[in-house]
């Protein structure tokens, strides 16, 4: 049922359009016209496979980058322009979602696993120094040294 | 065996991470809600299809009802639109949003399929559409008497969805339990 | 007939791949040596029916053979006989039966090159590539069939190959990512061989290296072509999305990454055994998630392929298996109680194992990020998207913080290390380094700009730091000559990756700060100057190609007085599928690209919407990429690859874990 939605039209292998989109806005302001590339491309659009308004030509994106223009002409903050995209389809139109009590846990995650990650490596690391001799067995030894034997410069 | 213990960390990860993943075989990545749902209409002011005023949401709500969302380029909203017609019938109150659509061709459309619409809101810019976050047509919203948006089916409204998930919402709506 | 015959192979490779799986691993378990031998002319029979069924999907691709379904559906009479053949890997069938092949060649190529592992080594790692094979034969067979007939009811016509596939980057694009994907499985399957066996050491270490640095430099050298058609065939100007798709082939990558450096830290030094196994089984995990991600449908991207919920579950079972049954064989047979071999803090070793840590933590952050709104939804908590700028705030940080020891990497000793003799050898470069960094920028015209300043200092200090150790061996040489001859294929493989790492981080930076865009309306006679160039619009034309029509806009564009580029945009519209398409113009340079798309007609007037850009140094991501790839296969010439075989059996006491 979801196929004979209009905008949705062939579902084609690679659903990626290969059509540029490109506008020819007039903006009064270069600073407006920066934010306007950088804002369309982070919002998604809505009924898309994975593409941001910038990049998209569904009906849709043309409708919302219109909307994104008029509010930055209008003065609005990106602030103010990203809570009414979200007013409007959710957070899902965020490319970057925002810091909440949800979100926390993707925003701070990859400091925890680094910090895991160091914790592991530090532990693995003061247990190698602990004796400075080398403990090798001799069996180990022996065949370490035959196998470095085969090269003299030993690298990587 | 504490140390034995921590290699089966990984294994652990992995089957929570196969839970996952087997859950998210019977989602749809693409269905999205409707942010609007338990707020009100957004507000608009429109005119209405074939006749000389102006609508605002005061004028559409005071009655739980439809809105639905069509156009005339819309190939799916034909296929539903007989069975809107069916729904109006049994006493349905449908309001239409004409989508980016022009409006000679849609009032030939009521005219040719019937009008299961009691009055329909001309969206020529698509502005409506995209402050009620409407991504195709057709979409049904489901507003109760205070002008509250309470459901949005997205796609072809038939008789299967409607006995089975649809009218029990609107009944709610309407202050009735399902039959 | 051909279909059939195909079909007929794939069936018969299927059950070559089942005796594969099962007899020599029996025959290993219980040392009946006539079963192991099998094992090599098993894996030589998979190659061959697989090779079998894949020539006769060819041929009914190549013949036009409407009357199969994924012919009819991805091809076309008018279609060049080129991308004829490369629309055979076009779609979710057939690529998985180049999946298979590309699987069953590189067990054949360890059943060849691997010859003189020990009998019981061999027959395990064959044996395990084995199962997985039974795996995708029986997810192709089952579920994706790519010989189904379209009977009665043959079309006249087939529905076309999507037409951004009609490209010769996307000819070899996939067969290299399925070769580094599918590569992972061999170190895979000596990870596996090496816990059943009981017997982790560096001599397994020594055997599946040269395996791991190949699959990580063909998966390296896809991604790489990704990223360019991307650049160049969608028109948009852009590289790297940050898609699951990308990510599904990224993630692998990563994983490798730390693979092969934990690897070599196991090969001299007998350390970190546990972890680089579970690295290798990390590695060809994440290739297996990819497939999965890309061929189920939980996740929505741009270039997914059609998706099906029962290929999801099918594959989602296979995933467990191999997954689950690899990580609990992990669990049981990994040694627990680390080797007693010791090292300094500053060491070698340590430098690797930082390198670890980071590239460990990147694959987690960005599988995380991939998987994040498939979480949200399965827990209930609503619809996220996360995308580009989630990504980059968190690569980029990680990335910075690993090159400071990368620059120390090369030259730093094994086991017990000095700060004093690290002041001493990299001061200069550390000096010379921040000098480059500050001063390049300045050529570059316009404002300061401090990333791109850091990225030159990041980068210099990774080449200079390897250009001091490289002074270093040859110095010491009774000639320059003779200093260069005796450095090893693997210190050239390993300072070519390196320094392509650092002309990629080069590359990004520069481009993503200095690209110049404009979107405008242009028409003939109309002139343009973006970047100190300038762009003239002459005319427009109407181009007929084999299956297409086009407008051709046509540009002259000058730098200075003088001209220096002829570009001719097109916007195609192709016949059998009516879909129409951007093609973009780019003038290609080392320093800079210059690069023109149409959009649509603006107004009446011959008017249209065009889109400039300049992007500079954006080469260097590729060409970073492909000094990565020829590196990785550098490593491989090294003697000590063909030397330790002979030897291998002989002097490899058991030193590993008992059980």
């Amino acid at each position: 049922m979801m196929l004979r939605r209009c905008y949705l039209g062939v579902l084609l292998l690679l659903a990626w359009p290969a059509l540029a989109v490109i506008e020819t806005y007039e903006f009064s302001d270069p600073e407006l016209e920066a934010r306007y590339h950088e804002l369309s491309q982070e919002l998604r659009c809505p009924k898309c496979q994975n593409q941001n308004i910038a990049d998209s030509n569904a009906p849709i994106s043309e409708d919302l980058r219109k909307l994104l223009y008029r509010q930055l002409e209008a003065g609005a903050s990106d602030r103010e322009i990203l809570d009414d995209m979200v007013g409007r389809y959710g957070e899902f139109v965020r490319y970057r979602p925002s810091f909440d009590a949800k979100t926390a846990v993707l925003w701070l995650g990859p400091l925890a696993f680094l910090v895991l990650g160091g914790l592991f490596a530090f532990l693995a690391l003061r247990g190698r120094n602990q004796g400075r001799d080398d403990h090798m067995t001799e069996s180990e030894r022996a065949r370490l040294e035959s196998m470095l034997a085969s090269r003299t410069d030993q690298q990587q | 065996m504490p140390r034995r213990l921590k290699l089966f960390i990984p294994l652990g990860l992995f089957f929570i991470l196969s839970l996952l993943l087997f859950r998210g075989l019977s989602l749809d990545p693409q269905e999205l809600p409707s942010a609007l749902i338990n707020r009100p209409l957004p507000t608009f002011s429109l005119p209405a299809l074939g006749e000389e005023r102006t609508l605002r949401p005061a004028d559409v709500t005071g009655e739980p009802a439809l809105f639905n969302v069509w156009a005339t380029w819309c190939v799916a909203c034909r296929v539903e639109h007989p069975y809107l017609q069916q729904l109006a019938e049994e006493g349905v109150a449908i309001y239409g949003i004409n989508y980016k659509d022009d409006s000679a061709a849609a009032q030939q459309w009521l005219r040719d399929l019937g009008d299961p619409y009691r009055v329909n809101i001309v969206d020529r810019e698509g502005t409506l559409g995209l402050d009620l976050g409407v991504y195709g047509a057709p979409e049904t919203y489901f507003v109760d008497a205070e002008g509250v948006v309470r459901y949005r089916h997205v796609g072809v409204i038939d008789e299967r969805l409607w006995k089975g998930r649809l009218e029990p919402i609107y009944r709610e709506m309407r202050g009735e339990t399902a039959p | 007939m051909i279909p059939e015959l195909g079909h007929m192979a794939l069936i018969l490779a299927m059950c070559l791949a089942v005796m594969l799986g099962t007899i020599p691993l029996w025959g290993a378990q219980r040392g009946h040596t006539p079963s192991m031998a099998l094992a090599p002319s098993l894996a030589m029979g998979v190659l061959v029916f697989s090779a079998i069924s894949f020539a006769c999907l060819a041929t009914a691709f190549l013949q036009d053979d409407f009357s199969v379904k994924v012919v009819a559906s991805n091809s076309n009479s008018l279609l060049p006989p080129i991308y004829k053949f490369s629309a055979v890997w076009g779609n979710h069938e057939g690529s998985l039966l180049l999946w298979v092949l590309i699987l069953s060649g590189w067990m054949a190529a360890v059943a060849v090159f691997s010859a003189q592992l020990p009998t019981v080594v061999l027959a395990r790692v064959l044996s395990v590539m084995g199962l997985v094979a039974v795996g995708f034969l029986s997810f192709s067979l089952f579920t994706s069939n790519p010989f189904e007939r379209l009977l009665p009811g043959i079309p006249a016509d087939g529905n076309d190959l999507n037409p951004l596939l009609q490209d010769p980057g996307l000819i070899i694009h996939p067969p290299l990512l399925y070769m580094g994907y599918v590569g992972f499985s061999v170190a895979f399957a000596f990870a596996i061989a090496a816990l059943l066996g009981g017997r982790l050491d560096a001599a397994w270490a020594r055997w599946s290296r040269p395996w791991t640095n190949v699959a990580w430099a063909f998966l390296s050298l896809g991604i790489m072509l990704g990223s360019w058609w991307a650049y160049y065939e969608l028109g948009w100007g852009g590289w790297w999305f940050w898609d699951p798709v990308e990510n599904a082939s990224f993630l692998p990558w990563l994983a490798g990454t730390a693979l092969i450096h934990s690897l070599a830290v196991t090969e001299k030094r007998g350390l970190f055994k546990s972890w680089t196994v579970l690295l290798a089984i990390f590695a060809f995990s994440l290739s297996l998630l990819g497939t999965f991600l890309v061929r189920s449908g939980v996740l929505t991207s741009v270039h997914a392929f059609a998706t099906d919920p029962a290929r999801g579950l099918f594959i989602l079972i296979f995933l467990g298996l191999v997954v689950g049954g690899s990580l609990t064989l992990y669990a049981l047979r990994a040694p627990s109680v680390g080797s007693r071999i010791s090292f300094a803090w500053l060491s070698r070793e340590t430098l690797l194992l930082v390198n670890n840590v980071v590239f460990v933590v990147a694959t987690v952050s960005v599988l995380f990020g991939t998987l994040f709104p498939l979480i949200m939804d399965a827990l209930g908590q609503g619809k996220y998207s996360v995308g580009p700028p989630y990504f980059n705030a968190i690569f980029v940080p990680l990335m910075a913080v690993l090159i400071p020891f990368m620059g120390i990497g090369p030259l730093s000793r094994w086991k017990k290390d000095s700060a004093a003799r690290w002041r001493a050898e990299l001061l200069v470069p550390a000096l010379a380094a921040l000098a480059l960094g500050i001063v390049l920028p300045l050529f570059a015209g316009g404002d300061y700009n401090v990333w791109v300043a850091l990225a030159i200092v990041l980068a210099a200090w990774i080449v200079l730091g390897m250009l001091r150790d490289l002074y270093n061996r040859v110095r010491t040489a009774a000639s320059v000559g003779r200093g260069f001859r005796r450095l090893t294929p693997s210190y050239c493989g390993m300072f070519l990756a390196h320094l392509g790492f650092a002309m990629t981080v080069v590359g990004v930076v520069a481009t993503t700060q200095y690209t110049e865009e404009r979107d405008i309306r242009m028409q003939p006679g109309d002139v343009q100057v973006l970047a100190g160039y300038t762009f003239r619009f002459e005319d427009m034309a109407r181009v007929r190609g084999p299956n297409y029509v086009a407008d051709e806009a046509r540009f002259t564009v000058l730098e200075g007085e003088k001209v220096i580029a002829s570009m001719a945009p097109q916007k195609r519209r192709y016949l059998a599928s009516g879909s129409v398409m951007t093609e973009a113009a780019i003038d290609d340079g080392l320093f800079r690209d210059l690069f023109i798309a149409m959009g649509e007609p603006v107004g009446d007037g011959g008017g249209w919407a065009i889109r400039l850009h300049y992007k500079p140094m954006i080469r260097w991501i590729w060409l970073g990429a492909i000094f990565m790839g020829v590196g990785g296969f550098a490593t491989v010439a090294d003697r000590r690859y063909r030397r330790q075989r002979v030897t291998a059996t002989s002097n490899v006491p058991g030193a590993g874990y008992a059980a």
